[in-house]
Formats: C-alpha cells, structure tokens, sequence
C-alpha cells in the first residue's frame, strides 16, 4: 500500500513531470489563458496517460523491442481519438478553443516517456496509479497557471466576475500581458524556482 | 499568387512562431539548446521534415480522409476524418524512418551530423502541429509546401537564438534554484515578448 501511495505522489511534488523530468510542456502552455481549458486539457491528459499505461502494461510481454514506439504511439493516437471525439460530440464549445492541441496530446511527451519508462516494466495496476500520478502532477502546474493567468488577466475565473475590471467600473486594471503567450512562460519559471526553493535537491548543478 | 506565398512564409516565421507563439515542440527545444552547433543540426533537421510532411498529409486529407473525398473511388459518402490524428502520426512516422534510410545511402555526411535527432523529430509535436494546422487552416497543396518551410525555419529559427543566449549565459550568476531549466523558461519568455513585435504586421 505505502508503494501504491509512493507511485501515486510521488509525481506530484517530488518528481513532476513539468518541473523536473521537462516532459509534456509543448502542448501545455498555449491552453492556460482559461482556466476552463485548463480543466478540460487535464483530465483529457490523465485519462489518456492512465489508460495507455495501462494497455501498454498489458501487453508489454507481447511487444517486439524493434516496434515498441509504434506500437505505443498507435495505442496512445487511438486513446486520443477517443478523446477528441467525444469533446466534440459533447462540449463543442470547448474543443473549438482547444483546437489543435487536443490531438497534440500524442506527441505530448508526458505519455510517451511515461509508457517507455514506467509501463514498460511494470504491472497493470501500479502503471495505471503512475499515469494517475503524473496526470496530476500536469494539472496541478497547469491549473496554478490558468488561474494566475485568468485572474491577473481578465478578472475572472471560470467566467466569473472576482475582480471588478475598471472598464466595467470596477476597480482593477487587467494585466493584458498575462493573456499573451510570453506570461506562461515567466509564471512556469517562477514555479520552478519557488519548487526548487522548497525542495533544494532538485536544484540542477552546471 | 506570389504575393500569397509570401504573406505565408513570413507569418509563419515570424508571427505565428511555432516555438515562441505556439510554445510547440517544446521538450526538445528546452533540452538541445545548449550549444549552437547541435540546434543548428536539429533545427534544419526539422525544416527538412517539415517540408515534406505537411504537403504529404496534405494529400492524404485531401484525397483519402476529407468528407466526401473518396468520391474517386466511387464511395462519395465515406468520410474519414476522424482518423485523422493517427494517419498523420503514422505518415510522419513512416517519412521519418525513409528520410534516415535515404540518408543513410546518399548523404552520409549530413546523416551523421543529424545523428540521433531524427528519430526524435517524430515526437516533435511541432511536426504534428504543422500537419493540424494544415488542415485547420484549410490550405492548399503550393500553401501547405510554403507553410512547411516557413513553420519549419521559424522553429529552427527560434532554437539556434536560445541556444546561442544558453552559451553566453554559462558566464551569468544565477540564483540557485533558477539554475537550469527555470532560467531557461525566462529566456523564453523574453525572446517570445521580442518575437510578438512582429504581431502587428499586416501582410
């Protein structure tokens, strides 16, 4: 239990997939100007990371090494399909704003590293709780930066009014930057420093 | 027509940078910008297959996946699109592998300095991205051949600047915990604010 627990986590804080392994920032970024995209770009990732772990997990007895990458890629672009799909049968809305970057998730680094590192040499289970794990750890850098960049932006959160803007006689003057694709960086950054901060062994050496 | 072709290129380069504007093929940007030399090698790796892959899914989409698009072959109420992202995938994939092979026999010299950045261009996701792109923006074959080689030298582009501010940057005193990959992320952030200059351009 306490290694279920460990693989769980562990991608959370001590070893996140953004932070410190540098997987999976590609298609991130571009989709953290709302928070609700955010929401929708996460759990469309984890449930693709935990079910390809999974299914490659199953298999990974089966695979010739030679053909390992294809067979891992067409597992994970068929996932993605499913995906795709059902956003545009049931949250058009969505899937629009996303547009391209939800069939991004198969080069999402996240996955792939996640299935050749992990997957590869465990069981169904731990794999599935390890693609869990580091679909969280994702979301929660992705969800820190779409609220930063929603509410210093615009003054909402998922649409709604926190801060008053001055434009509608509110108070506060929203910060266009954090709407430009520049801001994701710099706020990605700066959580790295602050992790980096707390937990000092993973700060690298040159 | 001409005119078109350009207005492309440059948007592409410039404006709507894969790199910078779309933060696409962002794993292997942040990892292989540490000396100029290796970037430069990935960068023109990338442009070579860029070029050839967004018009070859060009014509996969436009005669085999496209609603309606295998009305050639007596089936007009077929439509494919949404196999899509995997056929895309398997293409680049596949031009990948024949680029190294061809390399290989013909071009030894530029197969070994390209080395192990072929294989890694097939989970670049700005490759994937280009071919998306493509089809969402609806161009056509001679617009998909310009935006392969614009989008392609737009990434290449932004790659060889970053790693030339990495090795100057070997001289700076950076704060713990910035060290590495948060500085970097900085970095980027600025070159995109400089790159967003060109937003204004009307073409």
């Amino acid at each position: 239990m306490a290694k279920a627990r460990e693989v769980l986590f562990d991608p959370v804080f001590k070893n996140n997939p953004i932070a410190l392994q540098v997987l999976g920032i590609c298609s991130a970024l571009a989709v953290t100007s709302k928070l609700e995209t955010v929401i929708v770009m996460s759990i469309a990732l984890t449930f693709v990371t935990t079910f390809a772990n999974g299914a490659v997990s199953l298999i990974r007895n089966h695979i010739p090494n030679a053909i390992r990458i294809i067979v891992q890629m067409t597992i994970i672009a068929s996932l993605v399909i499913i995906v795709d799909q059902v956003l545009k049968a049931y949250a058009f809305q969505i899937s629009k704003q996303l547009s391209v970057f939800v069939g991004l998730i198969i080069t999402n680094c996240i996955v792939m590293g996640r299935t050749e590192a992990y997957a590869m040499k465990n069981g169904v289970f731990s794999s599935m709780l390890d693609g869990i794990g580091n679909g969280l750890g994702y979301s929660i850098i992705l969800i820190t930066v779409g609220v930063i960049r929603e509410l210093f932006g615009s003054g909402k959160l998922l649409g709604m009014t926190v801060f008053k803007v001055s434009t509608e006689g509110g108070w506060y003057i929203p910060n266009g930057l954090m709407l430009l694709a520049p801001s994701a960086f710099f706020i990605i950054g700066l959580i790295i420093w602050a992790l980096r901060t707390w937990k000092k062994d993973q700060v690298e050496e040159d | 027509m001409l005119e078109l072709y350009i207005s492309i290129f440059v948007k592409s380069v410039f404006i709507e940078n894969m790199a910078l504007a779309f933060f696409l093929g962002m794993c292997t940007f942040l990892a292989v910008s540490k000396k100029v030399d290796t970037a430069l090698g990935l960068g023109i790796a990338v442009i070579v297959v860029q070029t050839i892959t967004v018009p070859a899914n060009h014509l996969i989409y436009q005669y085999i996946l496209k609603e309606g698009a295998l009305s050639w072959a007596n089936m007009p109420d077929v439509n494919l699109s949404f196999l899509g992202l995997i056929s895309y995938i398997g293409v680049i994939a596949a031009m990948v592998q024949i680029l190294e092979m061809v390399l290989d026999k013909y071009f030894p010299p530029l197969y070994n300095a390209l080395g192990v950045f072929l294989p890694l261009i097939t989970v670049n996701c700005a490759i994937l991205a280009g071919s998306l792109f493509m089809v969402e923006r609806d161009y056509n074959f001679g617009e998909s051949v310009v935006y392969g080689v614009g989008s392609g030298t737009g990434w290449a582009l932004a790659i060889v600047l970053l790693a030339g501010i990495r090795e100057k940057m070997k001289y700076s005193d950076v704060p713990g915990g910035l060290k590495g990959l948060g500085i970097t992320f900085i970095v980027v952030g600025l070159m995109s604010m400089g790159f967003m200059a060109f937003g204004g351009i009307q073409l």
